[in-house]
């Protein structure tokens, strides 16, 4: 098969909200920039975002980003890189600000600040009481920004490559990153993008779960593209369960539902967040909500026939309201659950939505790995931002809203790294190494040829069904270990997989299974890394880590506060220490999290 | 809903190997889980790995499986397959009108050619503020309706004139979109914005014959937005 | 000649805003002709002669005569432009569409004068 090489200063692979970000800083910027994309940007996930977008802009009441910052980190139950959290906390305003100026249609207060709604886990004065610091276009956040965004790229004009599938990162002897190899859908041809910064923006993977809010397009290709070029990954046992998708269909209801004053019910009808989180109630960190539903449901209070879903009421809010700052979830109730939700409760269990955990960066969106002189020695020429990266700021547990700041502070910071770095010291490319296009041509000989293989539906049903039932919101330590040799029996068959569609032409069927190499990579690093975690934090609960006075509620940090990092060649962990002294402020210090 | 099977007939071709595209007939066994068009064409790609379409979000926000179903344009995401007749054959075509690339994939460029024509984004040259522009409720009430576009081009390869006309008309969804940076107080351009559009063709092959109101997903009125361009540009000069 | 798409003419909102007037100039006749014939005005050849030969009659019919001509040049003529994609045919078409409009124009004055 033919490679055609093309050169570029700076190729990005996503077209997302962390993607459409990064291009725009290097298209302003004036360089040579390739922003590949598996579909039309306005497509990439972030699109279904909703809520909104943290920002302690104090539109409404008092608000500061150290609050901010201590809300992450409390959020994050501590895995959270504080230098990585006060940049992002800090740099929000800033961000938020530019994308009004890009044209975001903010929703609008009466004296034209930007609208801010409360939303679960965000605090003021340090944990104290709700605050209002999400910034809102109605419940179409993700759609408006992404949209926004898209159009500033045409202004910057930006040269896409729509649909266009990613598949190998390029590395030479050294390590460097020297681009990626990828494919034009429409002809199936093969092409090798030469740069000297390649910036991944891939997003996330939640397609390893049988039920996720993610679009089928969420196949972690960046993280498995890092995996099987020796990039570790970080935190991946770290799987955020939004407590509101649809039971069923498993599309999201945004959390600012709960923010705008949705209530959730058992099948009692009792407000039954007061009990698990006293001050916080519904708006409570979501590992914590997805926690107290799935109790409910275990312990008999489901909703249903087979009580196997709880309620979100919003039949107590004012219609004027609920159309006017909630109409897509209206669309949505009336759309994948039947209900009017103007005056019926929605049906809602917790669902599979981010990937706390990616390739490791810093702040600066640099990627790094352990190395001779330091645990975070920076990869040249590789970068990474937003829902495929791990900078870390998420942690244990992301705080929602926190995702579109995610992408947008890192997505910026990510694109100043990579044109700092080559205005400061140009370079001209390196040469392509020899093998630079081995693993994808023999990933590709091995799909085609492929005989009596195993089906990439099946195979893919089969990924899932295990990590739902070995990874889910409660994790048992009997389960994981059976995960881990399950998950690595569903590799074997990934590694075999056939399509009977060889057709060069837009081969839907070829990008599936190219896909699922991808999702694979993810699935066993999850397992893994959730199997050697002995301990609760977060989004990671196991029933053997018992609550304790020296570890409450399970969580263990004198043995576990670090990052795990798992390397692809024999499902090796390494793990690093958490980043605790932030970059100007006092240490967050570490406190039992309760809401 | 318990298991049922539906019936399909499908548009197909691909290039690579058929000479000429033709209509194929299949069937799929879906179950009570499966309550979209989309699940059963997903159950329908584990049967038979060439049939190609678009998909992503699932919930229609994305825009990407537009298609032709049974006749009318339409998101195969939102489709619920309660209102197809049990034992009728459902018949999928790509959406008219614009070149097909392989079964129900179709070449957008054109449509996005449109939709870049009209310079769709903000244009604002005043130096940049240290906080938000500033904007009324009720300003930002304006761009409602416009806004929530997905770009699925359900509109535009549903409206005869853009049938006739792809390079010249700009097409509802494209209008639309012009409309909401027309409608938009941040933005300064509306003069050289209604300049661009003030063409027998970009604008004026509008014959409102509204099917772009008809057929799209997220109930927006393209129609309502290019009379409220026309009125703009009376305005202007009287 | 390079082989561009080209649009850009900057004319229109005249030609739709002309569309529209001699509609409702087209439409206002019609009223008053219709009226004219509920109160008999058709009744014989000389009530009607005699109607439409007096001079405001005259005037708002030579009215709806330029209206119709210069509507129907604008339809007829934008269905060309939909239907219709080799330039050379479109303008031939345009050009034989503006003389039968101007042709017919010319003779309904006639006619109304002679009366």
């Amino acid at each position: 098969m033919k490679v055609t090489v093309r050169k570029f200063d700076a190729v990005i692979v996503g077209a997302g909200g962390a993607g459409l970000r990064a291009a725009i800083q290097l298209s302003e910027a004036g360089l040579k920039t390739a922003v590949l994309s598996k579909v039309f940007p306005t497509r990439s996930h972030t699109v279904a975002a909703q809520g909104g977008v943290a920002a302690s802009l104090g539109n409404s009441e008092e608000d500061h980003w150290h609050w901010h910052m201590y809300d992450t980190v409390k959020g994050s139950d501590w895995l959270g890189d504080q230098d990585a959290i006060e940049f992002m906390c800090k740099k929000a305003n800033e961000v938020v600000i530019e994308l009004e100026h890009y044209g975001m249609p903010f929703d609008r207060l009466d004296n034209g600040r930007i609208y801010q709604r409360p939303f679960g886990g965000h605090m003021s004065n340090f944990g104290e009481k709700p605050v209002r610091r999400s910034c809102a276009a109605a419940d179409r956040t993700g759609h408006a920004m992404l949209h926004a965004m898209y159009q500033r790229n045409v202004k910057a004009n930006t040269q896409f490559f729509v649909e266009w599938l990613a598949l190998d990162l390029i590395r030479d002897a050294e390590g460097d990153v020297l681009g990626v190899t990828a494919m034009e859908m429409e002809t199936g041809d093969l092409y090798a993008f030469h740069a000297k910064a390649t910036i991944f923006a891939t997003g996330g993977a939640g397609r390893i779960y049988y039920s996720s809010t993610n679009a089928f397009i969420n196949t972690g290709d960046g993280a498995g593209m890092a995996a099987r070029a020796g990039i570790p990954l970080e935190d991946m046992e770290f799987w955020q369960f939004h407590p509101t998708g649809v039971a069923g269909a498993g599309v999201l209801i945004t959390e600012g539902v709960r923010g705008e004053g949705g209530i959730l019910r058992n099948s009692a009808g009792e407000r039954f967040m007061e009990r698990y989180a006293p001050n916080a109630k519904d708006l409570a960190s979501r590992d914590v909500v997805s926690r107290a539903m799935v109790t409910e449901i275990n312990e008999g209070r489901g909703c249903g026939p087979n009580k196997d879903f709880v309620l979100l009421d919003i039949t107590h809010l004012p219609p004027e309201t609920i159309m006017k700052r909630l109409p897509g979830i209206h669309e949505i109730a009336l759309q994948f659950a039947g209900v009017d939700a103007l005056r019926e409760p929605i049906p809602v269990v917790p669902t599979c939505h981010y990937q706390m955990g990616g390739i490791p960066t810093n702040f600066k969106g640099q990627v790094v790995v352990p190395g001779k002189r330091s645990q975070n020695e920076i990869v040249p020429g590789f970068y990474a931002a937003g829902e495929c990266a791990c900078a870390s700021v998420h942690g244990a547990n992301r705080l929602g809203t926190n995702s579109l700041l995610d992408l947008l502070v890192f997505g910026k910071s990510a694109g100043e790294s990579a044109v700092d770095e080559m205005k400061q010291s140009p370079k001209p490319h390196k040469e392509l190494p020899a093998d630079a296009f081995d693993r994808t041509l023999e990933r590709l000989h091995r799909l085609n040829t492929q005989k009596d293989g195993a089906s990439v539906h099946e195979t893919q049903l089969d990924m899932q069904r295990t990590m739902q039932k070995h990874a889910g919101v409660f994790r048992f330590a009997d389960l994981l270990k059976q995960g881990v040799q399950k998950i690595i029996e569903v590799q074997k068959d990934v590694e075999r997989t056939e399509i009977k569609d060889k057709s060069k032409v837009f081969n839907t069927a070829r990008v599936e299974a190219l896909e699922l190499d991808n999702l694979i990579e993810v699935a066993v690093a999850t397992m893994v890394s959730a199997e050697a975690r002995k301990e609760s934090r977060g989004a990671h609960v196991r029933d053997d880590a018992p609550d304790t006075p020296e570890r409450p509620d399970g969580r263990d940090d004198v043995n576990w506060l670090k990052h795990s990092l798992w390397f692809k060649d024999a499902n090796r962990l390494e793990y690093k220490s958490v980043t605790l002294r932030p970059l100007t402020v006092e240490t967050i210090a570490l406190k039992k999290r309760a809401y | 809903m318990t298991k049922r099977i539906l019936k399909f007939n499908i548009y197909r071709y691909d290039p690579d190997v058929d000479r000429k595209p033709y209509m194929q007939d299949i069937e799929v066994e879906v179950d009570a889980t499966d309550r979209k068009l989309l699940d059963a064409l997903v159950k329908l790609k584990a049967k038979d790995d060439s049939i190609a379409f678009r998909r992503s979000c699932r919930e229609g926000v994305c825009g990407s499986d537009g298609m032709n179903i049974n006749g009318t344009n339409g998101l195969a995401c939102l489709a619920d397959l309660s209102t197809f007749p049990d034992g009728k054959t459902i018949v999928l075509r790509p959406l008219p009108g614009l070149p097909v690339i392989r079964d129900l994939i179709v070449d957008m460029t054109q449509f996005f050619k449109q939709y870049h024509s009209i310079k769709p984004y903000l244009i604002n040259n005043d130096p940049l503020p240290e906080r938000e522009r500033l904007q009324s409720p009720e300003e930002r009430e304006e761009l409602n309706g416009l806004y929530e576009c997905i770009l699925c081009a359900c509109c535009s390869t549903a409206c005869p004139t853009f049938w006739w006309n792809p390079d010249k008309f700009v097409g509802p969804a494209g209008l639309l979109a012009a409309y909401r940076f027309i409608a938009d107080t941040r933005d300064q351009a509306t003069n050289e914005r209604l300049d661009n559009l003030e063409d027998p063709y970009r604008l004026f092959r509008c014959h409102t014959i509204m099917n772009c109101v008809e057929v799209c997903p997220k109930g927006l009125n393209p129609t309502k937005a290019i009379g409220k361009i026309k009125d703009m540009m009376v305005r202007r000069i009287i | 000649m390079v082989n561009r798409k080209l649009v850009g003419a900057h004319y229109g909102l005249m030609d739709w805003l002309v569309q529209r007037i001699t509609g409702v100039v087209m439409a206002a006749y019609t009223v008053v002709v219709a009226f004219a014939l509920y109160t008999g005005a058709g009744s014989s050849y000389e009530r009607w002669h005699g109607f439409m030969s007096a001079a405001p009659m005259r005037f708002i019919s030579f009215l709806c005569i330029v209206s119709l001509c210069w509507h129907a040049w604008i339809g007829v003529r934008d269905t060309w432009m939909d239907y219709v994609q080799p330039a050379g045919i479109k303008l031939t078409l345009h050009v034989l569409t503006l003389l039968s409009v101007i042709g017919c124009g010319g003779w309904a004055v006639q006619i109304l004068w002679k009366l």
